[in-house]
């Protein structure tokens, strides 16, 4: 039902514009897969990038007969996400069948969870521009993947115009755990830096507890947003619409901003905003319409009947509660009070994805504010220029936190220390092989520094007559020249006070 | 060739026994049943696979084995027929459908797994109605299936192939799978012993299903040793099936090996009788009734009031799991595939195929649970019969406070004729009106022949249903009716077949 | 009328069944009937009844986190009615979403 007269885009509206005039409401559907070894429900491995269909068996291709048997530790996994999100876990529940046909589903049903989630009712903070914002968790839930299409033909890649599919099962039954946010209201122009900063932190979430190795660029944490907008001060919501598979941190917020500009033109136009379901571009960072959700699916739930219920024992709950890991919340809060950081340091290195690698450094024994400043300035330049994430750097933080002890020392100089840096990334081995092999150690032969120094003075009389009148300054000129005569070897400030005391100042 | 007379007609436990001390080899014994079905199929149509190589193979390790000094089961060299419900790495499986038809599955079911290991030799896979649903095998894709009795005559369904087998004596063993009298119902109508063990008794593990929360593998047999013989091979704890008991198989063998019934309380089912039975059915079962009594049981009649539910709640539940189990024949990894002509879609592709691969009751039984389970209907359709299933159960657990075991006639008809119920669905499903409860709680039951109806001179069967996981009880009280009413008639029921030539007067001094 | 032909459509769509116009008006035929029929679960007096929807009360019942053998792809396409580059290949995917 696409009733142009009430789709019309209308005249754009700006971001600002929009969010001045209209309340944004948003809300996540994550899914995450599972870093368990095996499937949901059958002994296939899960790992990604395998040999096509070559991880299948009767259970996870749905053949005829075959029945699906639970994997405990994906209960084990999504209780212990459910605890990490402050939800309650129930102490009964079922798995469902939720039914539709898709090439790519073997059985054409889901096995997931209906309305007997395992996990509910929770809430995740989350700090967006100094301010926290509690985002309220609807539910935790397992189900299922899908397998995965190749659409062949037509414009490359694309399901739309494709000739035909082939499809590989080797993701089909991987555990999913969805997580449902409740409806975040009240954020106004916060609205897509707060969802970012949810999946963020549910990313963090996640690597803390060790049950995914949430890499979204191979999908094994997708989002779908839904955002309405209602003309601010109104008491009634907008028609929601929802993104899908919107599957990187900035592409989340992108959606979410794409979308309050796109309804809020829509009803500027007078329009109404259509329930349906929307796909985010990245390259145009906008979304388009996909399948109009107003006669909606009947997904004909009922309970699994090849499952029995779950009920997982309190006791086994609590055990899984005491051997929750520190939260990225709480860590975040220690390592700042241990570092004494600001709040600015401490966003910096989050959005660095560098809090992992200046803890290491300074596990290895650089001071936080040195590894801080390796790690910030001068490794994030170079990930930037060589286009690679910080942590792909071929350099480890024990390597930064030897160079920085060298600087310590006074064996390197910083100039000194990018070079062995430079080298280091060049695969030239350990700081220390850098250092001997490229000769690049400080200058400290006081004989030799000596003579560079009187060499500099009786190259330029004028300056050294300067100095013997006080004018301490002037040294700079001369240290330079030192400097240069040494290569840069020498160390700056150790010349300089032998320049003072050569020409009695000091 | 004319198949050996005296070897067809052994029981399992015969056979076994005589394998066992090397009286006959079991391909002789099996050789004999492929020619009984080569001689007799035609008019019984039992088979839709006869894995004649694979059989004699079978046997032939069975021999070996014995030749070398090796312990053997009580089921090795045993011919076996197989409902072609459950998977076969060497026989296609098809559940009667077209839409598997010639499907060749990479894996045994369990059940398969474990006649193979017991050394059972599987003889091929039997006839049934389409992914079973139905109760006279004329819902199979490939043609019904002819009772042995009678060959204008229904064997049952939706194990009917299976029935017509051992009837016909093309083997004397067979599994079915039972969701609404599956097993029972053919066992009834074909002067058989046949049995539904505890849900969760035997696995389901590739078993193609009907509906999950129902389907029961189980034995049919001509005597209630065998078929307890049989119960013990197949059972069972399955860690592949999440619905399978840990628990010990009930002593079923020593059950059946001691037929008395002295003090044992029966209960008559109220419910199950009277209007819509047959006078022959009553006359059968209630001389069972005397004959049981005579042997020292005591018997009550205890009233069900809920099991007049349980048809229409069978028949919102066993079709909406269907509708979701068959949801899977869609023509994309697997099995036909119809229309595909490189413009249609998948959905066309999926829509064109399923048309043209399933046969009219399977459609019908897809659109009924799809109806059940839609969003507005599921309440009043679904969920209510959820609940009747609970009152049903509610019903037994009472039932079974007064007395050990609860009795009624399997079927409310002898066998009906090919063709006269196939226009008429609802008349069709009430063959299953007895069995039925005994599903939708899950419990044990057995049918055993308690003789012919005057009316048709066909066979009628009682039915006995115990407590979960109290399945020894059905055999203790089967074999002692089995064996007052043979002892009674001089030879077993199933001597008095007349619908075949080649077994003639030998059967009747044979199977005892 | 407990059912009508449109919503025996309406299911045999849901279902993925391409009906041809004399067996929808068979089935309709049919299903109301057997519909009329099994209806009478609703005369159960039920409240506060609960629903069963298994017959064994088993509960927690898990597998180990264990790889086992998968089948292998050869083995996995052996029966597929089509397939390339060891994928099955199925018709052009309708745009659902
Ligand atoms: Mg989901
Ligand atoms: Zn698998």
């Amino acid at each position: 039902m696409t009733d142009s007269t009430t789709t019309t885009a209308g005249l754009p509206v700006s971001f600002d514009d929009a969010v001045a005039r209209y309340e944004p409401v948003i809300g996540l559907e994550t899914h995450v897969e599972l870093g368990t070894a095996s499937k949901m429900f059958c002994g296939c491995p899960t790992v990604f990038g395998a040999e096509p269909n070559s991880g299948v068996c009767p259970v996870c291709l749905g053949l005829p007969g075959s029945l699906p048997v639970i994997n405990r530790a994906a209960i084990e996994y999504a209780i212990r996400i459910g605890l990490a999100l402050n939800c309650s876990i129930a102490s009964w529940c079922r798995f469902a069948r939720k039914n539709y046909f898709y090439p790519d589903m073997p059985k054409n049903f889901q096995i997931s969870q209906y309305d007997e989630p395992l996990c509910s009712d929770g809430y995740l903070d989350v700090e967006v521009e100094g301010q926290q914002v509690r985002i309220g968790i609807e539910r935790v839930h397992l189900e299922e993947d899908t397998g995965k299409s190749l659409h062949i033909g037509g414009t490359a890649g694309r399901i739309h115009g494709a000739d035909y599919s082939l499809v590989d099962y080797n993701r089909a039954g991987i555990p999913l755990v969805e997580v449902v946010t409740k409806p975040i209201a009240g954020t106004g122009a916060l609205a897509p830096a707060v969802a970012r900063a949810y999946v963020t932190e549910l990313r963090d979430l996640m690597r803390a507890l060790d049950v995914s190795d949430v890499r979204m660029e191979q999908g094994s944490l997708r989002c779908d947003v839904n955002t309405s907008i209602a003309p601010a001060g109104s008491d009634r919501w907008g028609t929601r619409t929802e993104t899908k598979n919107v599957n990187s941190l900035r592409s989340v917020e992108r959606a979410v901003r794409s979308e309050i500009e796109r309804q809020a033109a829509v009803l500027d136009a007078g329009g109404r905003v259509i329930q349906e379901t929307r796909h985010f571009h990245e390259d145009t960072g906008s979304t388009t319409s996909g399948r109009s959700k107003e006669e909606a699916q009947d997904y004909r739930y009922f309970p699994e009947p090849d499952l029995v219920p779950l009920a997982p024992a309190p006791q086994w709950v609590e055990e899984i509660r005491a051997g929750l890991p520190e939260l990225p919340a709480a860590r975040r809060a220690r390592l700042q009070a241990d570092w004494d950081f600001t709040d600015q340091d401490m966003s910096a290195l989050r959005n660095a994805g560098a809090l992992d690698l200046v803890e290491e450094t300074v596990a290895a024994g650089a001071s936080p504010d040195q590894a801080r400043n390796w790690w910030l300035t001068e490794l994030s330049r170079r990930a930037n220029e060589s286009g690679v994430e910080l942590s792909a750097l071929p350099v480890t933080p024990g390597q930064v936190a030897r160079i920085c002890a060298l600087v310590a020392a006074g064996e390197l100089n910083n100039k000194l220390a990018r070079q062995v840096l430079d080298g280091v990334l060049a695969g030239e081995g350990s700081p220390d092989e850098v250092v001997a092999a490229r000769g690049l150690s400080v200058v400290t032969d006081s004989g030799v520094l000596a003579a560079a120094v009187d060499e500099a003075i009786a190259a330029n009389p004028e300056i050294a007559d300067k100095i013997r009148g006080g004018k301490a300054a002037a040294a700079g000129a001369l240290v330079g020249a030192v400097m240069k005569a040494t290569r840069g070897q020498a160390d700056a400030a150790s010349v300089r006070d032998l320049i003072l005391q050569r020409l009695g100042q000091a | 060739m004319a198949a050996d007379t005296e070897l067809i007609t052994m029981t399992a436990a015969q056979i076994a026994a005589a394998v066992a001390s090397g009286e006959v080899s079991s391909v002789e014994v099996t050789r004999a049943h492929l020619d009984r079905i080569a001689q007799t199929d035609v008019h019984v149509r039992a088979f839709l696979y006869v894995a004649e190589e694979a059989a004699l193979a079978a046997a032939q390790a069975v021999d070996d084995q014995r030749t070398a000094g090796q312990p053997l089961g009580p089921l090795a060299g045993v011919p076996l027929a197989l409902k072609d419900v459950f998977t076969t790495t060497d026989m296609p499986t098809t559940c009667g459908s077209r839409i598997l038809a010639g499907w060749q599955p990479p894996y045994d079911a369990t059940i398969t797994a474990r006649l193979r290991q017991a050394g059972v030799v599987i003889l091929g896979k039997t006839n049934m109605d389409e992914f079973a649903m139905g109760s006279s095998t004329e819902n199979s894709a490939f043609g019904p299936s002819h009772n042995p009795w009678d060959l204008s005559r229904v064997p049952g369904g939706s194990s009917g192939g299976s029935s017509a087998a051992v009837a016909a004596y093309q083997a004397p063993l067979a599994i079915g799978t039972d969701t609404g009298g599956s097993i029972r119902q053919p066992a009834a109508v074909c002067g058989l012993v046949g049995v539904k063990p505890t849900y969760g008794g035997s696995s389901r593990y590739g078993v193609v299903a009907f509906a999950s929360s129902l389907d029961t593998p189980g034995p049919l047999a001509r005597t209630v040793l065998d078929a307890a013989l049989l119960h013990q091979a197949i059972s069972g704890h399955d860690p592949r099936d999440s619905t399978s008991l840990d628990a010990p198989v009930p002593p079923v063998v020593a059950a059946a090996r001691n037929p008395d019934v002295a003090g044992l309380r029966i209960g008559v089912v109220t419910e199950l009788g009277g209007e819509g039975y047959a006078s022959g059915v009553l006359t059968r079962f209630n001389e069972a009734v005397e004959v049981l009594e005579s042997l020292g049981a005591k018997i009550t009649e205890v009233s069900c009031p809920h099991f007049s539910y349980a048809l229409p709640a069978y028949y919102l539940i066993a079709p909406s799991e269907c509708s979701s189990n068959l949801a899977r024949f869609d023509a994309m990894r697997y099995g036909l595939r119809v229309g595909d002509d490189g413009r249609a879609s998948a959905e066309e592709v999926m829509s064109l195929t399923r048309a043209a691969g399933f046969g009219a009751e399977v459609k019908r039984r897809i659109m009924l649970g799809t109806y059940a389970l839609s969003s507005g209907y599921y309440d009043a359709y679904y969920g209510k019969a959820q609940q009747v299933r609970t009152l049903i159960a509610r019903d037994f657990a009472a039932a079974f406070e007064q007395v050990d075991v609860l009795i009624s006639p399997t079927t409310p008809t002898t066998a009906f004729s090919i063709g006269e119920r196939v226009e008429d669905p609802m008349a069709m499903y009430l063959a299953d009106l007895a069995t039925i409860p005994g599903n939708l709680a899950g419990n044990a039951a057995m049918s055993v022949p308690c003789g012919l109806a005057p009316e048709d001179g066909l066979p009628v069967g009682l039915q006995i249903m115990a407590p979960v996981l109290a399945d020894d009880r059905l055999y203790r009280v089967g074999a002692a009716l089995e064996a007052a009413l043979d002892s009674r008639r001089g030879h077993p029921l199933l001597a008095e077949a007349r619908g075949l030539e080649g077994v003639g007067g030998a059967e009747q001094e044979a199977g005892r | 009328m407990s059912i009508t032909r449109d919503e025996v459509a309406h299911l045999a769509r849901l279902a993925r069944l391409a009906l041809a116009d004399d067996e929808l008006d068979r089935f309709a035929a049919q299903l109301d009937v057997i519909i009329t029929a099994v209806a009478r679960v609703q005369e159960v007096a039920a409240a506060g009844i609960p629903p069963t929807s298994h017959a064994a009360d088993l509960r927690n019942v898990f597998r180990d986190d264990v790889i086992t053998p998968s089948l292998g792809a050869e083995a996995a396409l052996a029966q597929a009615p089509a397939a390339e580059q060891d994928r099955f290949r199925v018709p052009r995917i309708g745009v659902e979403d």
